[in-house]
Protein backbone atom coordinates (compact mmCIF):
# COMPACT_ATOMS: atom_id res chain seq x y z
CA UNK A 1 0.00 0.00 0.00
CA UNK A 2 1.18 3.29 -0.70
CA UNK A 3 0.80 6.12 2.13
CA UNK A 4 2.51 8.85 -0.24
CA UNK A 5 1.56 9.04 -4.12
CA UNK A 6 2.99 11.62 -5.92
CA UNK A 7 2.01 12.42 -9.82
CA UNK A 8 3.71 15.08 -12.37
CA UNK A 9 3.60 17.71 -9.55
CA UNK A 10 4.89 20.99 -10.47
CA UNK A 11 5.76 23.52 -8.69
CA UNK A 12 7.62 27.49 -9.92
CA UNK A 13 8.23 30.16 -8.38
CA UNK A 14 8.78 34.04 -9.23
CA UNK A 15 5.67 33.47 -11.78
CA UNK A 16 7.21 30.13 -13.47
CA UNK A 17 10.25 31.76 -13.90
CA UNK A 18 11.86 29.50 -11.31
CA UNK A 19 11.16 25.46 -11.78
CA UNK A 20 11.36 23.88 -8.38
CA UNK A 21 9.49 20.71 -9.26
CA UNK A 22 9.47 19.07 -12.76
CA UNK A 23 6.83 16.94 -12.86
CA UNK A 24 7.95 14.49 -10.50
CA UNK A 25 5.89 11.01 -9.45
CA UNK A 26 6.99 8.76 -6.98
CA UNK A 27 4.89 6.42 -4.55
CA UNK A 28 6.59 5.72 -0.90
CA UNK A 29 5.38 2.44 0.51
CA UNK A 30 3.88 1.72 4.15
CA UNK A 31 6.88 0.97 6.14
CA UNK A 32 9.24 2.37 4.35
CA UNK A 33 12.30 4.11 4.84
CA UNK A 34 12.69 6.31 1.38
CA UNK A 35 15.37 8.91 1.06
CA UNK A 36 15.44 11.83 -1.50
CA UNK A 37 18.79 12.47 -2.70
CA UNK A 38 19.96 15.86 -4.59
CA UNK A 39 22.33 18.90 -3.55
CA UNK A 40 20.66 21.85 -2.97
CA UNK A 41 18.24 23.61 -4.81
CA UNK A 42 17.13 20.21 -6.53
CA UNK A 43 14.13 20.76 -4.79
CA UNK A 44 13.94 18.84 -1.73
CA UNK A 45 12.39 21.20 0.45
CA UNK A 46 9.69 22.20 -1.83
CA UNK A 47 8.63 18.34 -1.90
CA UNK A 48 8.00 18.60 1.79
CA UNK A 49 6.56 21.40 2.06
CA UNK A 50 4.15 20.49 -0.80
CA UNK A 51 3.53 17.40 1.14
CA UNK A 52 3.27 18.69 4.56
CA UNK A 53 0.46 21.66 2.63
CA UNK A 54 2.53 24.22 3.86
CA UNK A 55 2.50 25.48 -0.32
CA UNK A 56 0.57 24.58 -3.18
CA UNK A 57 1.80 22.91 -6.39
CA UNK A 58 1.12 24.54 -10.03
CA UNK A 59 -0.27 21.39 -11.27
CA UNK A 60 -0.44 17.62 -10.54
CA UNK A 61 -1.49 15.20 -7.72
CA UNK A 62 -0.47 14.00 -4.50
CA UNK A 63 -1.88 12.38 -1.68
CA UNK A 64 -0.73 11.59 2.00
CA UNK A 65 -1.75 8.54 3.95
CA UNK A 66 -5.06 8.90 1.23
CA UNK A 67 -5.71 12.42 1.87
CA UNK A 68 -5.58 14.95 -0.59
CA UNK A 69 -2.77 17.29 -0.66
CA UNK A 70 -5.41 20.25 -2.12
CA UNK A 71 -8.62 19.55 0.09
CA UNK A 72 -7.27 17.78 3.34
CA UNK A 73 -4.88 20.04 4.97
CA UNK A 74 -5.72 19.94 8.03
CA UNK A 75 -6.31 15.99 8.34
CA UNK A 76 -2.80 16.02 6.89
CA UNK A 77 -1.19 17.68 9.32
CA UNK A 78 -2.84 16.03 12.24
CA UNK A 79 -1.25 13.02 11.17
CA UNK A 80 2.27 13.48 10.17
CA UNK A 81 5.29 14.34 11.58
CA UNK A 82 7.47 16.82 9.76
CA UNK A 83 11.02 18.24 10.93
CA UNK A 84 11.99 21.06 8.81
CA UNK A 85 15.53 21.28 7.65
CA UNK A 86 15.95 24.66 9.28
CA UNK A 87 15.81 24.33 13.20
CA UNK A 88 12.31 25.67 13.86
CA UNK A 89 11.83 25.30 17.76
CA UNK A 90 11.43 27.59 20.29
CA UNK A 91 15.01 28.85 21.45
CA UNK A 92 14.07 30.28 24.70
CA UNK A 93 11.83 27.77 25.80
CA UNK A 94 13.31 24.64 27.45
CA UNK A 95 13.51 21.11 26.00
CA UNK A 96 10.93 20.12 27.61
CA UNK A 97 8.42 23.20 27.25
CA UNK A 98 8.94 22.56 23.27
CA UNK A 99 8.07 19.27 23.96
CA UNK A 100 5.34 19.88 25.96
CA UNK A 101 4.55 22.10 23.46
CA UNK A 102 4.09 20.31 20.56
CA UNK A 103 2.35 17.49 22.30
CA UNK A 104 -0.27 20.03 23.16
CA UNK A 105 -0.82 21.41 19.77
CA UNK A 106 -1.73 17.95 19.22
CA UNK A 107 -4.00 17.26 21.89
CA UNK A 108 -1.65 14.81 23.62
CA UNK A 109 0.80 14.76 26.60
CA UNK A 110 3.92 13.37 26.61
CA UNK A 111 3.01 10.88 29.41
CA UNK A 112 0.66 9.31 26.69
CA UNK A 113 3.42 8.85 23.68
CA UNK A 114 6.05 8.27 26.04
CA UNK A 115 6.98 4.77 24.72
CA UNK A 116 7.59 5.85 21.35
CA UNK A 117 10.44 8.80 21.88
CA UNK A 118 11.32 7.34 24.93
CA UNK A 119 15.10 5.89 23.37
CA UNK A 120 16.07 9.20 21.81
CA UNK A 121 14.44 11.47 24.73
CA UNK A 122 16.58 9.82 27.32
CA UNK A 123 19.43 10.96 25.23
CA UNK A 124 18.64 14.53 26.11
CA UNK A 125 16.74 14.34 29.23
CA UNK A 126 19.78 15.49 31.01
CA UNK A 127 19.25 18.39 29.01
CA UNK A 128 15.66 19.19 29.40
CA UNK A 129 16.05 22.25 31.92
CA UNK A 130 17.91 23.70 29.22
CA UNK A 131 17.05 26.25 26.66
CA UNK A 132 16.48 24.58 23.19
CA UNK A 133 19.07 27.63 21.59
CA UNK A 134 21.39 26.50 23.81
CA UNK A 135 22.01 23.14 22.74
CA UNK A 136 24.75 21.63 20.25
CA UNK A 137 23.73 20.62 16.77
CA UNK A 138 23.44 17.18 17.26
CA UNK A 139 21.14 17.68 20.22
CA UNK A 140 18.72 20.26 18.59
CA UNK A 141 18.18 17.48 16.13
CA UNK A 142 17.22 14.82 18.66
CA UNK A 143 14.92 17.21 20.33
CA UNK A 144 13.13 18.28 16.83
CA UNK A 145 12.65 14.56 16.38
CA UNK A 146 11.19 13.45 19.23
CA UNK A 147 8.69 17.35 18.90
CA UNK A 148 8.12 15.36 15.55
CA UNK A 149 6.63 11.95 17.33
CA UNK A 150 5.22 13.19 20.20
CA UNK A 151 1.71 12.91 18.85
CA UNK A 152 3.07 9.53 17.60
CA UNK A 153 1.97 9.66 13.18
CA UNK A 154 2.64 7.16 11.27
CA UNK A 155 4.35 9.02 8.52
CA UNK A 156 7.39 11.27 9.65
CA UNK A 157 8.85 13.57 6.74
CA UNK A 158 12.55 14.61 7.55
CA UNK A 159 13.81 17.48 5.60
CA UNK A 160 17.46 17.60 5.61
CA UNK A 161 17.88 16.21 9.19
CA UNK A 162 21.88 15.70 9.15
CA UNK A 163 23.11 18.74 7.03
CA UNK A 164 25.98 20.50 9.20
CA UNK A 165 26.22 18.03 11.56
CA UNK A 166 28.99 15.94 12.07
CA UNK A 167 29.71 12.26 11.37
CA UNK A 168 29.52 10.93 14.70
CA UNK A 169 25.56 11.95 15.28
CA UNK A 170 25.08 11.64 12.01
CA UNK A 171 25.78 7.69 12.31
CA UNK A 172 23.48 7.88 15.76
CA UNK A 173 20.72 10.00 13.45
CA UNK A 174 20.70 6.72 11.15
CA UNK A 175 20.46 4.40 13.63
CA UNK A 176 17.47 6.34 15.26
CA UNK A 177 15.55 6.26 12.17
CA UNK A 178 15.88 2.72 11.38
CA UNK A 179 14.72 2.47 15.32
CA UNK A 180 11.14 3.70 14.04
CA UNK A 181 11.36 1.95 11.05
CA UNK A 182 11.03 -1.14 13.47
CA UNK A 183 7.91 -0.08 14.84
CA UNK A 184 6.38 0.29 11.47
CA UNK A 185 6.53 4.37 10.75
CA UNK A 186 6.89 5.22 7.22
CA UNK A 187 9.99 7.74 6.27
CA UNK A 188 10.43 10.18 3.83
CA UNK A 189 13.93 11.36 4.76
CA UNK A 190 16.26 13.74 1.95
CA UNK A 191 19.41 14.48 2.19
CA UNK A 192 22.25 16.16 0.18
CA UNK A 193 25.04 13.61 1.74
CA UNK A 194 25.04 10.68 -0.91
CA UNK A 195 27.03 8.17 1.20
CA UNK A 196 23.64 8.27 3.68
CA UNK A 197 21.72 6.69 0.39
CA UNK A 198 22.40 3.15 1.18
CA UNK A 199 20.55 3.40 4.33
CA UNK A 200 17.62 3.69 2.69
CA UNK A 201 15.57 0.78 1.50
CA UNK A 202 14.64 3.18 -1.76
CA UNK A 203 15.94 6.65 -2.90
CA UNK A 204 14.76 9.17 -5.59
CA UNK A 205 17.84 11.01 -6.73
CA UNK A 206 16.53 14.43 -7.65
CA UNK A 207 18.50 17.03 -9.30
CA UNK A 208 17.33 20.48 -10.92
CA UNK A 209 13.33 19.66 -9.61
CA UNK A 210 14.19 16.56 -12.11
CA UNK A 211 13.65 13.15 -10.24
CA UNK A 212 16.61 10.82 -12.49
CA UNK A 213 16.40 7.65 -11.12
CA UNK A 214 13.93 5.49 -8.52
CA UNK A 215 15.20 2.19 -7.22
CA UNK A 216 16.99 0.96 -4.28
CA UNK A 217 20.40 1.57 -3.71
CA UNK A 218 21.68 -1.50 -4.28
CA UNK A 219 20.09 -1.63 -8.19
CA UNK A 220 20.93 1.64 -8.89
CA UNK A 221 24.15 1.68 -8.48
CA UNK A 222 24.02 -2.36 -10.51
CA UNK A 223 22.60 0.17 -13.31
CA UNK A 224 25.85 1.55 -13.79
CA UNK A 225 26.03 1.38 -17.40
CA UNK A 226 30.45 0.88 -18.04
CA UNK A 227 32.99 -0.50 -16.18
CA UNK A 228 33.79 1.99 -13.45
CA UNK A 229 38.06 1.70 -12.86
CA UNK A 230 40.23 3.40 -9.61
CA UNK A 231 43.73 5.00 -10.03
CA UNK A 232 44.88 5.12 -6.58
CA UNK A 233 46.84 8.10 -5.78
CA UNK A 234 49.32 8.88 -2.69
CA UNK A 235 50.37 12.63 -2.08
CA UNK A 236 49.76 14.35 -5.97
CA UNK A 237 46.31 13.67 -6.36
CA UNK A 238 45.63 16.71 -8.73
CA UNK A 239 48.52 16.11 -11.52
CA UNK A 240 47.09 12.54 -11.68
CA UNK A 241 43.24 13.61 -12.36
CA UNK A 242 45.17 16.35 -14.92
CA UNK A 243 47.37 13.71 -16.56
CA UNK A 244 44.03 11.29 -16.74
CA UNK A 245 41.91 13.96 -18.30
CA UNK A 246 44.26 14.89 -20.64
CA UNK A 247 45.05 11.42 -21.99
CA UNK A 248 41.86 11.45 -24.00
CA UNK A 249 41.40 7.49 -23.07
CA UNK A 250 39.07 8.43 -20.56
CA UNK A 251 35.31 9.28 -20.78
CA UNK A 252 35.02 10.41 -16.93
CA UNK A 253 37.41 11.29 -14.22
CA UNK A 254 36.43 12.52 -11.09
CA UNK A 255 38.70 12.44 -8.02
CA UNK A 256 37.00 9.97 -4.86
CA UNK A 257 39.34 11.06 -1.66
CA UNK A 258 42.25 8.85 -1.94
CA UNK A 259 41.59 7.62 -5.46
CA UNK A 260 40.22 8.50 -8.67
CA UNK A 261 36.84 7.27 -10.70
CA UNK A 262 37.43 6.38 -14.37
CA UNK A 263 35.24 5.25 -17.09
CA UNK A 264 37.00 4.15 -20.51
CA UNK A 265 35.87 5.68 -23.76
CA UNK A 266 33.89 3.39 -24.89
CA UNK A 267 33.59 1.25 -22.60
CA UNK A 268 37.09 -0.26 -24.03
CA UNK A 269 38.88 -2.35 -20.89
CA UNK A 270 41.96 -2.64 -23.99
CA UNK A 271 42.80 1.08 -23.37
CA UNK A 272 43.57 0.43 -19.40
CA UNK A 273 47.37 -0.40 -20.28
CA UNK A 274 47.84 2.19 -22.63
CA UNK A 275 46.27 4.87 -19.61
CA UNK A 276 48.94 3.10 -17.29
CA UNK A 277 51.85 3.73 -19.81
CA UNK A 278 50.94 7.27 -20.32
CA UNK A 279 50.42 7.83 -17.40
CA UNK A 280 54.30 6.38 -16.08
CA UNK A 281 55.52 8.26 -18.57
CA UNK A 282 54.31 11.21 -16.68
CA UNK A 283 55.96 10.53 -14.27
CA UNK A 284 53.38 8.08 -12.05
CA UNK A 285 55.04 5.18 -11.40
CA UNK A 286 53.63 2.06 -10.16
CA UNK A 287 50.25 3.14 -10.10
CA UNK A 288 47.50 1.10 -8.82
CA UNK A 289 44.58 0.77 -10.94
CA UNK A 290 41.48 -1.98 -10.17
CA UNK A 291 38.16 -2.58 -11.12
CA UNK A 292 35.68 -1.07 -8.92
CA UNK A 293 31.97 -1.35 -7.69
CA UNK A 294 30.37 2.05 -8.38
CA UNK A 295 28.96 4.07 -5.33
CA UNK A 296 25.61 5.97 -5.02
CA UNK A 297 27.65 9.03 -6.08
CA UNK A 298 29.39 7.84 -9.13
CA UNK A 299 25.74 6.68 -10.25
CA UNK A 300 24.53 9.96 -9.26
CA UNK A 301 26.89 11.98 -11.37
CA UNK A 302 26.46 9.63 -14.34
CA UNK A 303 23.09 10.43 -14.52
CA UNK A 304 23.77 13.76 -14.22
CA UNK A 305 25.90 14.29 -17.10
CA UNK A 306 23.29 11.93 -18.97
CA UNK A 307 20.86 14.56 -18.24
CA UNK A 308 21.17 17.71 -19.81
CA UNK A 309 20.09 20.45 -17.88
CA UNK A 310 23.22 20.58 -15.93
CA UNK A 311 24.36 23.71 -15.42
CA UNK A 312 27.40 22.18 -13.27
CA UNK A 313 29.42 20.73 -16.44
CA UNK A 314 30.05 23.66 -18.58
CA UNK A 315 33.12 24.77 -17.13
CA UNK A 316 34.53 21.36 -16.33
CA UNK A 317 38.11 22.02 -18.15
CA UNK A 318 39.61 24.99 -19.11
CA UNK B 1 63.08 25.35 4.78
CA UNK B 2 59.41 26.55 3.19
CA UNK B 3 57.91 30.31 4.83
CA UNK B 4 55.23 29.38 7.23
CA UNK B 5 51.89 30.92 6.65
CA UNK B 6 50.30 30.24 10.01
CA UNK B 7 52.30 30.19 13.22
CA UNK B 8 50.53 29.13 16.45
CA UNK B 9 51.63 28.52 19.79
CA UNK B 10 49.77 27.27 22.53
CA UNK B 11 46.81 29.41 21.56
CA UNK B 12 44.04 29.52 24.19
CA UNK B 13 40.44 31.08 24.09
CA UNK B 14 38.15 31.39 26.89
CA UNK B 15 34.90 32.51 27.38
CA UNK B 16 34.44 32.52 30.77
CA UNK B 17 34.76 29.23 32.56
CA UNK B 18 34.57 27.64 29.00
CA UNK B 19 37.59 26.95 27.12
CA UNK B 20 36.81 27.05 23.44
CA UNK B 21 40.08 26.73 22.33
CA UNK B 22 42.25 24.32 24.30
CA UNK B 23 46.47 25.59 24.11
CA UNK B 24 46.60 24.46 20.13
CA UNK B 25 49.67 24.91 18.48
CA UNK B 26 50.57 24.08 14.44
CA UNK B 27 51.97 25.49 11.18
CA UNK B 28 51.04 26.15 7.73
CA UNK B 29 53.42 26.53 5.35
CA UNK B 30 53.08 27.97 1.81
CA UNK B 31 51.37 26.34 -1.06
CA UNK B 32 49.73 24.23 1.60
CA UNK B 33 46.29 22.66 1.59
CA UNK B 34 45.45 22.18 5.22
CA UNK B 35 41.85 20.68 6.55
CA UNK B 36 40.63 21.14 9.91
CA UNK B 37 38.71 19.29 10.54
CA UNK B 38 36.22 18.86 13.82
CA UNK B 39 33.19 17.83 15.37
CA UNK B 40 30.22 20.08 16.18
CA UNK B 41 31.60 22.28 18.99
CA UNK B 42 34.90 20.75 18.48
CA UNK B 43 35.82 24.80 18.71
CA UNK B 44 36.93 24.97 14.70
CA UNK B 45 34.87 28.48 13.95
CA UNK B 46 36.71 29.76 17.43
CA UNK B 47 40.29 29.67 16.06
CA UNK B 48 39.44 30.48 12.66
CA UNK B 49 37.44 33.75 13.82
CA UNK B 50 41.05 34.31 15.43
CA UNK B 51 43.49 33.09 13.13
CA UNK B 52 41.00 35.62 10.44
CA UNK B 53 41.81 38.42 13.03
CA UNK B 54 38.21 38.67 14.14
CA UNK B 55 38.70 37.70 17.55
CA UNK B 56 41.31 37.96 20.35
CA UNK B 57 42.62 34.92 21.70
CA UNK B 58 43.11 34.60 25.75
CA UNK B 59 46.65 33.67 25.72
CA UNK B 60 49.18 31.91 23.51
CA UNK B 61 50.62 33.28 19.98
CA UNK B 62 49.81 33.60 16.30
CA UNK B 63 50.68 35.11 13.24
CA UNK B 64 49.31 34.89 10.18
CA UNK B 65 50.48 35.63 7.12
CA UNK B 66 53.46 37.17 8.65
CA UNK B 67 51.55 39.12 11.14
CA UNK B 68 50.65 39.19 14.90
CA UNK B 69 46.46 38.14 15.93
CA UNK B 70 47.12 40.89 18.70
CA UNK B 71 48.25 43.65 17.06
CA UNK B 72 47.94 43.70 13.53
CA UNK B 73 44.71 42.20 12.29
CA UNK B 74 43.73 44.71 10.29
CA UNK B 75 46.92 43.69 8.11
CA UNK B 76 45.94 40.25 8.67
CA UNK B 77 42.38 41.25 7.05
CA UNK B 78 44.28 42.80 3.99
CA UNK B 79 46.31 39.78 3.11
CA UNK B 80 43.59 36.71 3.53
CA UNK B 81 40.68 35.68 1.30
CA UNK B 82 37.50 34.49 3.32
CA UNK B 83 34.50 32.33 1.96
CA UNK B 84 31.87 30.39 3.85
CA UNK B 85 28.79 28.66 2.59
CA UNK B 86 26.63 31.00 4.46
CA UNK B 87 28.29 34.42 3.22
CA UNK B 88 30.07 34.65 0.26
CA UNK B 89 28.86 37.41 -2.60
CA UNK B 90 26.14 40.24 -2.45
CA UNK B 91 22.70 38.32 -4.19
CA UNK B 92 21.60 41.71 -5.58
CA UNK B 93 24.98 42.65 -7.61
CA UNK B 94 25.36 41.23 -10.46
CA UNK B 95 28.29 38.75 -11.46
CA UNK B 96 30.48 41.29 -12.74
CA UNK B 97 29.80 44.06 -9.95
CA UNK B 98 30.52 41.48 -7.24
CA UNK B 99 34.02 41.18 -8.60
CA UNK B 100 34.43 44.97 -8.92
CA UNK B 101 33.47 45.65 -5.29
CA UNK B 102 35.22 43.07 -3.20
CA UNK B 103 38.73 43.51 -5.56
CA UNK B 104 38.11 47.17 -4.96
CA UNK B 105 37.22 46.54 -1.02
CA UNK B 106 40.71 44.57 -0.76
CA UNK B 107 42.36 47.61 -2.85
CA UNK B 108 42.88 45.85 -6.19
CA UNK B 109 43.29 49.45 -8.77
CA UNK B 110 40.34 50.08 -10.95
CA UNK B 111 42.80 49.12 -14.38
CA UNK B 112 43.44 45.47 -12.49
CA UNK B 113 39.91 44.77 -11.75
CA UNK B 114 38.80 45.74 -15.50
CA UNK B 115 41.41 43.22 -17.03
CA UNK B 116 41.66 40.55 -14.58
CA UNK B 117 37.87 40.31 -13.89
CA UNK B 118 37.41 39.49 -18.16
CA UNK B 119 39.62 37.32 -17.54
CA UNK B 120 37.92 35.70 -14.68
CA UNK B 121 34.68 36.00 -16.31
CA UNK B 122 35.80 34.00 -19.34
CA UNK B 123 37.61 31.28 -17.46
CA UNK B 124 34.61 30.56 -15.42
CA UNK B 125 32.44 30.30 -18.18
CA UNK B 126 30.31 33.29 -17.25
CA UNK B 127 30.06 35.56 -20.09
CA UNK B 128 26.53 35.05 -20.50
CA UNK B 129 26.05 35.78 -17.09
CA UNK B 130 28.15 38.84 -16.56
CA UNK B 131 25.11 40.83 -15.82
CA UNK B 132 22.54 38.46 -14.16
CA UNK B 133 22.03 39.16 -10.58
CA UNK B 134 24.74 36.48 -8.53
CA UNK B 135 20.89 35.72 -6.78
CA UNK B 136 19.45 34.14 -9.64
CA UNK B 137 22.72 31.86 -11.06
CA UNK B 138 23.08 28.52 -9.68
CA UNK B 139 24.49 27.56 -6.59
CA UNK B 140 27.19 25.84 -7.82
CA UNK B 141 28.75 28.61 -10.12
CA UNK B 142 27.90 30.81 -7.09
CA UNK B 143 30.28 28.81 -4.96
CA UNK B 144 32.87 28.98 -7.95
CA UNK B 145 32.99 32.50 -8.42
CA UNK B 146 32.87 33.09 -4.86
CA UNK B 147 36.10 31.28 -4.23
CA UNK B 148 37.50 33.41 -7.34
CA UNK B 149 36.56 36.44 -5.80
CA UNK B 150 37.79 35.43 -2.55
CA UNK B 151 41.37 35.44 -4.17
CA UNK B 152 41.16 37.64 -6.51
CA UNK B 153 43.27 40.02 -4.56
CA UNK B 154 46.05 37.42 -4.68
CA UNK B 155 46.23 36.82 -0.84
CA UNK B 156 48.89 34.74 0.51
CA UNK B 157 46.23 32.57 2.48
CA UNK B 158 42.49 31.33 1.70
CA UNK B 159 40.36 30.67 4.39
CA UNK B 160 37.30 28.55 3.52
CA UNK B 161 34.61 27.19 5.77
CA UNK B 162 32.80 24.56 4.46
CA UNK B 163 32.62 25.80 0.47
CA UNK B 164 31.34 22.77 -0.74
CA UNK B 165 28.60 22.29 1.76
CA UNK B 166 25.10 21.10 -0.19
CA UNK B 167 26.57 21.49 -3.50
CA UNK B 168 26.24 18.72 -6.04
CA UNK B 169 29.10 15.79 -6.57
CA UNK B 170 30.18 17.36 -9.77
CA UNK B 171 30.19 20.56 -8.60
CA UNK B 172 31.70 19.28 -5.48
CA UNK B 173 34.75 18.37 -7.38
CA UNK B 174 35.35 20.98 -9.99
CA UNK B 175 35.44 22.93 -6.45
CA UNK B 176 38.29 21.38 -5.73
CA UNK B 177 39.89 21.96 -8.74
CA UNK B 178 40.09 24.97 -8.46
CA UNK B 179 41.53 24.84 -5.17
CA UNK B 180 44.45 22.44 -6.18
CA UNK B 181 44.78 25.00 -9.21
CA UNK B 182 44.93 27.85 -6.65
CA UNK B 183 47.61 25.86 -4.07
CA UNK B 184 49.24 25.11 -7.25
CA UNK B 185 49.73 28.77 -8.00
CA UNK B 186 51.28 28.82 -4.44
CA UNK B 187 48.10 30.18 -2.45
CA UNK B 188 47.73 28.43 0.78
CA UNK B 189 44.50 26.87 1.68
CA UNK B 190 43.04 26.63 5.40
CA UNK B 191 40.15 24.52 4.70
CA UNK B 192 37.00 23.03 6.87
CA UNK B 193 34.41 20.35 5.50
CA UNK B 194 31.99 17.37 6.55
CA UNK B 195 33.10 15.79 3.66
CA UNK B 196 35.50 13.11 4.56
CA UNK B 197 36.30 12.50 1.16
CA UNK B 198 37.80 16.06 0.66
CA UNK B 199 40.07 15.45 3.71
CA UNK B 200 41.64 13.08 1.23
CA UNK B 201 42.48 16.02 -0.70
CA UNK B 202 44.36 18.13 1.78
CA UNK B 203 47.91 18.24 2.13
CA UNK B 204 47.60 17.80 5.85
CA UNK B 205 44.64 17.43 8.44
CA UNK B 206 44.35 18.46 11.97
CA UNK B 207 41.62 17.01 14.00
CA UNK B 208 39.94 19.02 16.62
CA UNK B 209 38.35 17.45 19.86
CA UNK B 210 37.18 19.25 22.86
CA UNK B 211 39.28 22.29 21.76
CA UNK B 212 42.68 20.73 21.69
CA UNK B 213 44.15 19.53 17.76
CA UNK B 214 44.06 15.73 18.59
CA UNK B 215 45.49 14.59 15.61
CA UNK B 216 47.75 16.61 12.89
CA UNK B 217 49.31 14.42 9.93
CA UNK B 218 49.28 13.73 6.44
CA UNK B 219 45.71 11.88 5.48
CA UNK B 220 47.88 8.59 4.81
CA UNK B 221 50.00 8.76 7.93
CA UNK B 222 47.03 9.17 9.66
CA UNK B 223 44.98 6.60 7.86
CA UNK B 224 47.96 4.34 8.94
CA UNK B 225 48.27 5.50 12.25
CA UNK B 226 45.07 5.03 13.77
CA UNK B 227 44.47 1.85 11.21
CA UNK B 228 41.43 3.37 9.44
CA UNK B 229 40.32 2.47 5.78
CA UNK B 230 39.53 6.00 5.42
CA UNK B 231 39.36 9.53 7.01
CA UNK B 232 36.05 9.22 7.86
CA UNK B 233 37.02 6.38 10.00
CA UNK B 234 39.74 8.42 11.90
CA UNK B 235 37.28 11.06 12.32
CA UNK B 236 34.66 9.00 13.58
CA UNK B 237 37.40 7.22 15.78
CA UNK B 238 38.54 10.38 17.30
CA UNK B 239 35.33 12.58 17.70
CA UNK B 240 34.01 9.70 19.02
CA UNK B 241 36.03 10.63 21.97
CA UNK B 242 34.62 13.90 22.19
CA UNK B 243 33.51 14.63 26.05
CA UNK B 244 32.13 18.10 25.90
CA UNK B 245 28.62 18.92 24.36
CA UNK B 246 28.54 20.76 21.66
CA UNK B 247 28.73 24.57 21.12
Amino acid sequence: MSVIKVKDLIKTYEKGSVVALDKISFEVNKGELFGIIGPDGAGKTTLFRLLTTLLLPDSGEASVEGFNIYKDQTVIRSRVGYMPGKFSLYQDLTVEENLKFFATLFGTTIEENYAIIRDIYDQIKPFSQRRAGKLSGGMKQKLALCCALIHNPQLLFLDEPTTGVDVVSRREFWQMLHQLKSKGITILVSTPYMDEAVRCERIALLQAGKIMKIDSPANIVSAFPDMLYAIATNADGYRILQDTRNSGLVSSAYAFGESIHITLKANNPDSLPELRDLLTTRGHANLEIREIHPSIEDSFMRLMKDTDKIPATQNQQQ
Amino acid sequence: MKEKVIICKQLTKKFGDFTAVDNISFEVEAGEIFGFLGANGAGKTTAMRILCGLSRPSSGEAQVAGFDVYKNTGSIKKHIGYMSQKFSLYENLTVAENIRFFGGIYGVSAREIRDRSAELISKLGLEKESDKLVGSIPLGWKQKLAFSVAIFHQPKLVFLDEPTGGVDPITRRQFWDMISEAAANGITVFVTTHYMDEAEYCNRISVMVDGKVQALDSPANLKKQYDAKDMDDVFYQLARRAKRPAE
